[in-house]
């Protein structure tokens, strides 16, 4: 494996590598020196085609706390908004001597093309591709996780972990179905069905249209975004229903057990998917998910640019 | 194999007419001069083409190609995609009308027509837009288009369906008066906006939007009705779903006027090749699943489905190696249209080679009213034949296609027999497996 | 996925762990006894040298370099009569052949919580070979304090140095040939001390 496009992609062994390093580097980050001279003279472009200042300056400070060379390629004022074609841009980067590409674009499987299309030659590494993936993300949702209720190692055997909100849309509900489902615990999507993709009951997980039922046997509450303009498409028919019936308030946090931990990708939409209450009570890792973030892809860009998931190379060796 | 394109006498010993028992086919001044037993057959400064073991089918008809000129000349011409119908059996193909400008004018059409008569690789019947620029809004100048030389038939706005209920009933009385008749793409637009890929368990992990089957079969069971409420003639261009077979199946035994077809590649390929987000599967309407294959297949040997129709669309490499979601959709299918049905339907036991010839040729010839096309090989009719080594298989080579274009999502897929020459009639269009 | 396997040494080609091989070239170059009287000698010199405990700090390199500065801060204790701070610092993010072998999982880096500034760091592995890990332990320390000296000390020191770096506490020196691979075991890992040369790589 020489580029991480989806969650999918991870053996139990591998996510496990990615976790137990990630871990590691968290603790080198306690330091008062947090860079790290492993990846001095690599370079990785950050390929934006999409806004998302908070993906790309945690992938941008992970490469930097390593020593990468850091060039951030972004969609918008470049030549990419004159037309440039995404194999020109991909060939341009590879001229500069990529060793990893994060990509991030609106459109499904753009990361996957880039990484079968031999148009670059370095790792490629899924920053979130339109509505398919976003496997840093769940990695760093695992990371958390485990965190707080598995004291930051092993596996998540047995945990219920219920994912609440616009499923049909996201990146973040598909890859954390897949590395969850890897990491043995127990997910059940939350959502009204017009937010479920046709054919949801063929994935690893269970599916619900009951918020109320889940909840109280939920060990994690992971909500996602509702973009408000699913309303104007009839996806539900007002902010106001949406958040009666699938919004986390504090009455309803009150169903979840004390251990129970409440986690949103972000950016939040405060008071529709999650009260303020919730956001900001000790049960919230939103915070501590944005920190998680940082070592985990620290993690993934050593692992991937060190060739750890490789066999051949260390048959070479 | 010796022959001189010179010649207007031509016999083809030992060819198999429709698979069965060879004969000698004599092919003189255009026409079928007769079809005498096997070795017997000798005129006076004939070429002898040695058909020993070849399959003699009528010259194929396409009901549904892309040309792209004018407009796209880039992505094909008429004089390449002709070339790609000649070398891929054809002996006439209907050119749909999603040119720029929009053919939808007797101009435009007989711009069209002239262009391919100058080509001579094959008969083009330009096909009529139903609306004016295709817009779904105003009914185009169809008797115009049908009284220019011309002569169109077929009328369609495919690309686009002609979604707007009252529109369709009027196109589909108005070519009442010259026997004209609609080629509906059935494709309910709200139901698939930003669509990219068949709706299933598929599309939801790839994150792609689903195009849901309803949406097609949605708008062929109000044509249906609407062609049998006004009495009109419908075609159905490229069903891709098992649903729409049935309500097709059940319209037809209600006496309903319609016909329909398939194109090759949802004879044989099917929905999982989106998993590679490889553009070159994109194509409109989707890959579906494989019990949608099989249904379709099951279909065009029942005659539910009347025609193989190829929806060959020619796409430079720039609007296919891309982003999926950003890449346009289409393939590549003249070339390719006669070895898939050799595979997804003789090979299967689905058809014999005359239900080849009459899924290929006859009944599309019948359906786009073209007169001199797909007629028996029998003595006094157009001199329109193929011949087919069905023997051989072959990998497909994108480099070595005639088209403009590459996007052919066989690339690499070895498929089964070659055409070896192709007459209009009476004139090699194709001799020895290359244009002659 | 590849990890090197925790038996392996790292000093020497990474290969399987030997702890059951009867082969007859494999020979043993340090019993358990032998180790235990080195470690002791080691953790006397440390403290001649050092002039006592007081602001010494031990850093054992992982994996088996732990165990062995475990080991001596014990006897050092019991000479003196009070706790020698004792952690592990591991060298995987600042090695200088990321582009020639596969990344492994990252060891733990303990540091104690008295710090290392200003202190005398007795950095503890099992084998000096090229020098490298002890380099890149040199620059790892940088990134954590600012040390009063650094010291190394080694179980084996087996030669061809391909830097200029030396030790100065070294149980036994075992001149080896580069066809050969030394392999420490010890009780924490292997259940049993001893120091073993056996021919390099092979597919055994």
């Amino acid at each position: 494996m020489r580029h991480l496009v989806s969650a999918g992609d991870l053996s139990r062994d591998e996510a496990l590598l990615v976790l137990d390093t990630a871990h590691e580097m968290a603790g080198l980050q306690q330091r008062e020196i947090k860079k790290l001279p492993t990846l001095r003279g690599r370079t990785v472009v950050n390929l934006f085609y999409e806004d998302s200042t908070r993906t790309r300056i945690s992938f941008e400070a992970a490469a930097k706390r390593l020593s990468a060379d850091v060039i951030n390629f972004s969609a918008k004022g470049s030549s990419v908004s004159k037309g440039e074609s995404f194999k020109d841009t991909a060939l341009t980067l590879q001229a500069m001597g990529a060793d990893a590409v994060v990509v991030r674009h609106s459109a499904s499987g753009a990361a996957q093309r880039l990484a079968a299309s031999g148009w670059v030659g370095g790792s490629v590494v899924n920053a979130g591709d339109g509505t398919h993936e976003h496997p840093t993300q769940a990695l760093l949702d695992a990371y958390t996780m485990r965190r707080r209720l598995n004291a930051g190692t092993g596996d998540l055997a047995g945990r219920r972990v219920a994912i609440v909100g616009d499923v049909l849309h996201s990146r973040v509900a598909r890859s954390n179905v897949l590395l969850l489902a890897t990491l043995g615990a127990d997910v059940t999507l939350v959502a009204p069905p017009t937010l479920l993709p046709i054919g949801v009951e063929s994935w690893p997980c269970a599916v619900s249209y009951d918020l109320d039922a889940v909840l109280p046997k939920a060990d994690v509450v992971m909500l996602l975004r509702v973009q408000r303009e699913r309303m104007s498409e009839a996806y539900f028919p007002s902010a106001r229903e949406y958040t009666r019936r699938y919004g986390l308030d504090a009455t309803r946090a009150a169903a979840l057990q004390d251990s129970a931990i409440v986690m949103h990708p972000g950016p939040m939409n405060r008071g529709v998917e999650i009260a303020a209450e919730v956001a900001d009570s000790e049960r919230s890792t939103i915070v501590e998910q944005v920190a998680n973030g940082v070592s985990v892809r620290m993690a993934v860009l050593y692992l991937l640019l060190g060739g750890a998931f490789d066999t051949s190379k260390e048959q070479q060796r | 194999m010796s022959a001189s394109a010179n010649s207007s006498t031509f016999i083809l010993r030992g060819a198999r007419p429709y698979g069965g028992d060879p004969v000698d086919l004599v092919l003189r001044d255009g026409a079928v001069a007769e079809a005498a037993a096997a070795g017997t057959a000798s005129a006076a400064g004939a070429t002898v083409v040695d058909a020993d073991g070849l399959v003699a089918l009528p010259g194929l008809v396409d009901l549904h190609t892309h040309l792209r000129e004018p407009g796209r000349e880039d992505a094909e011409t008429v004089e390449t995609g002709t070339q790609a119908a000649a070398l891929g059996g054809f002996t006439a193909v209907h050119a749909m009308a999603n040119t720029d400008p929009v053919a939808d004018t007797a101009g435009v059409v007989e711009q069209v027509w002239r262009l391919g008569r100058e080509a001579g690789h094959c008969d083009v019947a330009p096909v009529g837009a139903v609306t004016v620029g295709l817009g779904g809004e105003r009914l185009a100048e169809l008797g115009a288009m049908a009284d220019s030389a011309a002569r169109v038939r077929v009328f369609s706005d495919d690309g686009k369906c002609v979604s707007d209920a009252v529109l369709m009933r009027r196109a589909l009385e108005y070519v009442k008066a010259f026997d004209g008749v609609i080629a509906q793409h059935a494709q309910e637009p709200r139901l698939t906006e930003g669509a990219q890929m068949n709706e299933g368990a598929l599309s939801g992990v790839l994150g792609l939007r689903g195009w849901p089957s309803v949406a097609e079969e949605a708008v062929i069971a109000r044509d249906v009705l609407l062609a049998q409420h006004v009495g009109s003639r419908l075609h159905v261009c490229h069903v891709s779903t098992k649903g729409s077979v049935e309500i097709l199946r059940l319209a037809k035994e209600r006496g309903i006027d319609v016909t329909a077809e398939v194109t090759p590649h949802h004879l044989l390929l099917d929905e999982s090749l989106a998993a590679s987000y490889d553009p070159v599967y994109k194509v409109n309407p989707p890959l579906r699943g494989k019990d949608d294959v099989q249904a379709l297949r099951q279909a065009v040997a029942d005659g539910v489905i009347d025609a193989v129709a190829t929806d060959h669309a020619p796409h430079a490499a720039e609007d296919k190696e891309g982003e999926w979601a950003n890449a346009l959709p289409g393939m590549l299918g003249l070339e390719t249209a006669l070895a898939i049905a050799q595979e997804a339907l003789v090979e299967t036991g689905l058809l014999d080679w005359a239900g080849v010839a009459d899924r290929l040729s006859t009944r599309p010839a019948r359906i786009g009213r073209l007169a001199g096309h797909g007629r028996p090989l029998r003595a006094g009719e157009p001199a329109n034949v193929v011949l087919v080594d069905p023997a051989v298989r072959r990998a497909v080579d994108p480099g070595a296609l005639a088209s403009r274009s590459r996007n052919t999502p066989y690339a690499g897929r070895t498929l089964p027999g070659r055409v070896v020459a192709t007459f209009l009639r009476g004139r090699p269009t194709v001799l020895d497996g290359a244009l002659a | 996925m590849t990890t090197v396997p925790s038996a392996g040494r790292r000093d020497v080609e990474p290969g399987p762990a030997a702890a059951e091989d009867r082969d007859a070239d494999v020979r043993t170059v340090l019993t358990a006894a032998e180790i235990d009287r080195s470690l002791s000698r080691i953790a006397h010199e440390v403290l001649e040298r050092g002039k006592g405990g007081d602001d010494l700090v031990l850093l054992g390199i992982p994996t088996r370099g732990v165990a062995l500065a475990r080991r001596l801060a014990q006897r050092i204790a019991s000479f003196e009569g009070s706790p020698v701070p004792v952690g592990s610092l591991d060298v995987t993010m600042y090695r200088d052949d990321l582009r020639l072998r596969p990344a492994r999982a990252l060891e733990r880096t303990e540091i104690p919580a008295s710090g290392v500034d200003g202190k005398l760091v007795v950095l503890v592995d099992d084998v000096l070979f090229s020098g490298r890990t002890v380099r890149a332990a040199l620059t790892a320390l940088d990134d954590v304090g600012r040390p009063r000296a650094v010291q190394l000390a080694v179980l084996v020191d087996r030669g061809h140095r391909e830097l200029p770096i030396r030790a100065d506490y070294v149980g036994k020196n075992i001149p080896t040939s580069l066809r050969e691979n030394v392999l420490v075991q010890l009780a924490e890992h292997d259940g049993a001390d001893a120091v073993l040369l056996r021919p390099a790589g092979g597919a055994r």
